[in-house]
């Protein structure tokens, strides 16, 4: 079995002056590749901050974690940023889109910053919006779109660069009930496959049936892991 | 990334014109004042430059500006023609005398007195009649704004316009006939009083009598001349100042800087307004970086470098400066357009130019560079908070 993400006694203190707060306190965990894994837990468990260093935004103070092999803490800062910019693709709970630009736009940015010529690059985000049921919405702004829909261009931005890893953070808590199982039903339809892992972290018990796993965070500990491999 | 920095820059339509204004009003009160103060300033010397035609001015020593006429006596004009390297000397009568108008009310005008038989000196544009009509038995030329102002001729409307002097009118200057006969246009001066050119014999007429009435006397060098040596000539042979045309307007210039209010007054104009430009462009531009401090989040965390973020805030600033810098510095120029032909002083110089420029620039890359720094230690992980 092919790892995808493989944690080891990862530790994440945020210092904030007056006191420390440890957020990651000796993480272990594994994610395989072609896994949808669930990371759940009460508010301030360590969930963001744990995908967050799997993303390779966050360096974590101790313990290793690897993603695809690849241990990133000892990457250099640019080295960390192309592995990022073609190896990570992100979803965000408040979908992040750039306001300015419209969908195919914000689509293509991943493309873009990977070297893409601006053009060739809205072409290809035109047909991933297609993938995701928005192709005729591709000159919309954000603001012409629902909360649903701008989500799915969230998925479209995270997928269109074929990323190997995909991080989402709260993907439903902004969405209804339907709108939020059929964003998770296209992300494991459209976005998850055998060489794409997805880690998501939720508080929506409803999106619970989704997942491979379900790993239960507790104060920076990984309290449970539910679900076979 | 430069599509997308200059999208994130104008979509947001209300924040982007804000920025634009800030930066506009910046350049227009960074160039507006100046040029006002420039051209009140460049008022104070223009007698000189309007006389124009010689190199150098001989005075009394105790002369400090152009307006300060301490008389010299008429044999001075003859020690000066002497001097070698003169190729000629011509005397100039220059003074505040009073009109007498047609309702009876009195105006204080300059007065300028021309060597009669060439009248060096003579005013740079004729509008009407010729300056040799100065030669006809009691002619004056008068400048284009006085004419029409201040020694207009009483409005029949109560509050109306005066009605403008013209050839042929008839003043009074201390109790003797002067005859228009010539309309002049000269650069307004200091005060903005009229301008009344006439010969230096009858100028002497008009004046109050006294044993000095020689302003000045003005000289042309021989051809290869050095300008500088002559006028140290003139000063050792007789004991007189001799100043160049440039030396002189700088001396007048220098006068109106030291002795009078209005360089401070227009300084703390020109810093005040630079300030609340600065304060309004910086202020506004470093908001719209931190308002955007999310999207540069995103952008990060997706794989952008610090190099790419920091060119793409460049450009936004450049952009902006660029815009607000033009929209200023043309408001600038319309004000000047629009003001040309009234009483108040303008002058729009390149170098004006350079200093409004280097001003906004400065504005701008301030705020570019703190909006850098923070987008440079922004931590991408900020993406995840709510």
């Amino acid at each position: 079995m092919d790892l995808a993400v493989r944690c080891q006694n990862v530790v994440k203190v945020y210092d904030t002056g007056e006191q420390k707060v440890t957020a990651l306190n000796g993480i272990n965990l594994d994610i395989a590749v072609g896994e949808l894994m669930m990371l759940v837990g009460p508010s301030g468990c360590g969930k963001t901050t744990l995908i967050s260093v799997m993303a390779g935004i966050l360096d974590q103070d101790d313990g290793s974690c690897e993603v695809f092999g690849e241990n990133l803490i000892d990457m250099r800062s640019r080295d960390k940023l192309n592995f990022r910019a073609h190896n990570i693709g992100f979803v965000f709970q408040a979908f992040n889109l750039l306001p300015s630009l419209n969908a195919a736009e914000n689509v293509s940015v991943p493309l873009i910053i990977n070297g893409m010529k601006r053009v060739e690059a809205e072409r290809k985000a035109t047909s991933v919006l297609e993938q995701v049921g928005l192709g005729e919405r591709a000159t919309s702004l954000p603001s012409q779109l629902s909360g649903g829909q701008q989500q799915r261009v969230a998925i479209a931005r995270a997928l269109v660069h074929s990323p190997r890893l995909i991080v989402c953070d709260e993907p439903t808590s902004a969405l209804d009930h339907e709108t939020g199982h059929n964003v998770m039903t296209l992300l494991k339809d459209v976005a998850l496959h055998k060489d794409r892992t997805l880690v998501i972290v939720t508080h929506d018990a409803r999106i619970f049936d989704f997942a491979d796993r379900i790993a239960e965070m507790d104060d920076g500990h990984i309290i449970k892991v539910k679900g076979a491999r | 990334m430069y599509y997308i920095a200059l999208k994130m820059l104008i979509g947001d339509k209300g924040k982007y014109i804000g920025i634009v204004m800030g930066l506009t009003f910046a350049s227009l009160i960074m160039t507006q004042q100046p040029a006002i103060f420039l051209g009140l300033m460049t008022r104070s010397y223009s007698f000189i430059t309007d006389v124009g035609l010689p190199d150098i001015w001989v005075m009394d020593p105790k002369v400090q500006f152009v307006d300060d006429i301490k008389p010299l006596q008429d044999t001075e004009l003859y020690r000066v023609r002497g001097i070698s390297g003169v190729e000629w000397a011509m005397p100039m009568y220059k003074g505040l005398l009073k009109a007498r108008l047609t309702d009876g009310t009195f105006q204080t005008c300059i007065v300028v007195g021309l060597d009669d038989a060439t009248l060096t000196g003579g005013p740079p544009v004729m509008l009407e009649g010729k300056i040799d009509d100065l030669r006809r038995s009691d002619g004056v030329i008068v400048d284009i704004d006085g004419a029409r102002d201040k020694l207009g001729k009483p409005s029949p409307v109560p509050g109306g316009k005066p009605i403008p002097l013209k050839v042929g009118d008839v003043l009074e200057l201390n109790d003797l006939r002067a005859i228009v006969v010539g309309i002049a246009k000269v650069t307004r001066t200091f005060q903005s009083q009229p301008v009344v050119y006439t010969t230096y014999s009858r100028a002497k007429s008009y004046a109050p009598k006294e044993r000095k009435l020689l302003s000045f006397v003005l000289v042309k060098a021989k051809q290869g001349q050095n300008l500088v040596e002559l006028t140290r000539r003139i000063r050792e042979t007789t004991g007189l100042a001799a100043y160049t045309q440039a030396e002189f307007k700088t001396l007048t210039f220098e006068y109106f800087m030291h002795n009078t209010g209005i360089p401070i007054n227009f300084g703390i104009s020109v810093l005040l307004g630079f300030i609340v430009g600065a304060a309004i462009a910086g202020q506004t531009f470093y908001n719209f970086t931190l308002e955007n401090l999310r999207q540069f989040g995103v952008l990060k965390a997706m794989g952008t470098s610090n190099w790419t973020l920091l060119r793409m805030i460049l450009l936004q600033a450049v952009l902006v400066g660029s815009i607000g810098y033009g929209l200023g510095v043309g408001l600038t120029a319309l004000f000047g357009y629009a003001m040309r032909n009234t009483i108040l002083a303008f002058k729009f110089p390149w170098q004006l130019l350079l200093f409004s420029g280097a001003g906004v620039s400065l504005i701008c890359v301030f705020a570019a560079i703190i909006s850098i720094l923070k987008v440079i230690r922004l931590e991408p992980a900020i993406v995840f908070k709510g």
